[in-house]
């Protein structure tokens, strides 16, 4: 069953984009000029089956947290469709979400209940999130408090314990020390084990080859290659060998 | 984006989230929903009976009807306007629907606004205003004012994103209202030519009907009470239609 569905999508930010003041609007409307764009992501086609773990690959400014955005419903793109059909986490920031005045406790239920959980299903989970984390009894303090690696904790806790369809994910995993790094991998392996979708973003080939089965590799807002992690990773690393 | 989330669940958590984060670090607690209000009015009734000679004995009353409603409408539509701008992180990183953010946002000042009104009725008591059965329309006045301001948080937290200066334009209008809005005068000394011009500010029309109830002790007029009501529904729509379109682009522009 395809879970997600890339049909010619392109995504075109101006370049203006970002904070506007009434007179760049009036301006605007004076000229009458066509504000410069620029295709973060141009004609990008693929589907991803339901239990695939996928990798997205490439240099910085490749399209890649553009791709995530579009899965994960956050932005529309300009031409072409975007289907995803499952209930989708995104750990695309850590902590994105989080109030650093709430308590740990706090932050879990305003976040599940963002994500799409009810009341009686968060307070069914939350045990476990907290035990994942590992964050004792910190969890009544304000998250002010917490370490960086605590904040990161608490947020994969909560998006994987709450058992999405598709889990994507935004190079996060390489924060956080080693037993906890061990802990989040042996989660996700039970969790795609499961059938269920990962697509995640990553800059560290390692952690792509044991985590990711397919990978695609964007570059300049277009598909490269799309295939076995190991042969797109191979292609990568060549083409990056090259030029360096 | 098919999100089949909790709606509720997500409001009340929002709603608590303001709430504790305005709270948790002020001693004097949920007394300031009242500071302001209680200065507000001490200001306003000695100027308007010491300096201005005014012959009503209930005037603080009088003043209250007014202000408690512009002040509630004041404080939602300027926190609600910056609301989307303010959430920005959240909008850019999670999926959610995201006409929940300015509802919330409104819905948590009704919590002040819930504080004034046990103040304004405080107030009647005091001054020899006791309950009368009008008094079970007031949540039919103010329900419309909520929906209201929902559907207007919409539209200008909408646009806010897009022009960054929005939240200028509500502040300034906010202030010219605190004078075209009868809160320290009454609806009798406004000019016949002017009156039809009152009618349609939907702020007015809360004053006039709460006067109606508490100072009076009568129902307000059936018109009115359409006007309010049709009003509201008109810009609830409005605001989520607009919000509908303003909404896609939102992720390019924050």
């Amino acid at each position: 069953m395809t879970v997600i569905q890339f049909n010619n999508v392109s995504k075109i930010y101006q370049r203006h984009s970002g904070q506007r003041l009434l007179r760049d609007h009036i301006r605007e409307w004076f000229r009458r000029s066509e504000a410069q764009s620029f295709h973060a992501l141009e004609d990008v086609s693929f589907r991803i089956e339901a239990g695939e773990r996928v990798a997205i690959v490439g240099q910085n400014g490749a399209g890649k947290s553009t791709t995530l955005s579009l899965m994960a419903g956050l932005s529309w793109p300009e031409r072409g469709t975007v289907s995803v059909s499952g209930r989708v986490a995104a750990l695309l920031e850590l902590g994105s979400g989080f109030h650093h005045d709430l308590t740990g406790m706090e932050n879990i239920k305003l976040n599940a209940s963002l994500l799409g959980f009810s009341r009686k299903q968060t307070l069914g989970m939350i045990d476990e999130i907290i035990d994942f984390s590992g964050i004792g009894d910190f969890i009544h303090a304000p998250i002010r408090t917490y370490s960086t690696g605590m904040v990161m904790r608490l947020a994969f806790s909560v998006a994987i314990n709450l058992n999405p369809d598709i889990l994507i994910t935004d190079e996060i995993l390489t924060v956080g020390d080693a037993a906890f790094q061990e802990k989040c991998l042996g989660r996700i392996q039970r969790f795609t084990g499961a059938g269920k979708t990962m697509v995640s973003v990553s800059h560290n080939p390692g952690m792509v080859k044991t985590l990711c089965d397919r990978a695609i590799w964007l570059d300049h807002g277009r598909v490269v290659q799309d295939g076995k992690a190991s042969d797109v990773l191979e292609a990568y690393a060549d083409r990056f060998a090259v030029s360096a | 984006m098919s999100w089949k989330g909790d709606y509720v669940f997500v409001i009340r958590n929002l709603v608590l989230k303001d709430f504790r984060i305005r709270y948790r670090n002020m001693s004097l607690g949920v007394f300031w929903s009242l500071l302001n209000p209680l200065v507000m009015l001490g200001v306003l009734v000695f100027v308007f009976t010491r300096i201005f000679k005014n012959p009503s004995p209930v005037y603080p009353v009088f003043v209250l009807c007014g202000l408690v409603p512009f002040n509630f409408f004041s404080s939602a539509w300027i926190s609600s306007t910056t609301c989307i701008v303010d959430n920005a992180g959240l909008i850019k990183r999670v999926p959610f629907p995201r006409e929940i953010i300015p509802i919330a946002t409104v819905l948590s000042t009704t919590i002040h606004l819930f504080l004034q009104i046990v103040l304004m009725l405080g107030f009647a008591l005091a001054y020899d205003r006791p309950p009368n059965r009008y008094w079970m329309l007031l949540p039919v006045v103010w329900l419309p004012a909520v929906a209201f301001l929902c559907g207007l948080g919409l539209i200008c937290s909408g646009l806010n994103v897009y022009m960054r200066d929005m939240r200028y334009v509500v502040e300034s209008v906010v202030t010219v209202m605190f004078y075209l809005v009868p809160i320290f005068y009454d609806f009798s000394l406004i000019p016949e030519r002017f009156r039809t011009i009152y009618s349609l500010n939907p702020i007015a029309a809360l004053v006039l009907a709460q006067r109606t109830i508490i100072l009076a002790a009568k129902a307000p007029p059936e018109t009115l009470m359409w006007k309010l009501s049709l009003s509201s529904l008109g810009m609830l729509g409005l605001g989520l239609l607009v919000f509908q379109k303003l909404k896609r682009r939102f992720y390019n522009y924050l």
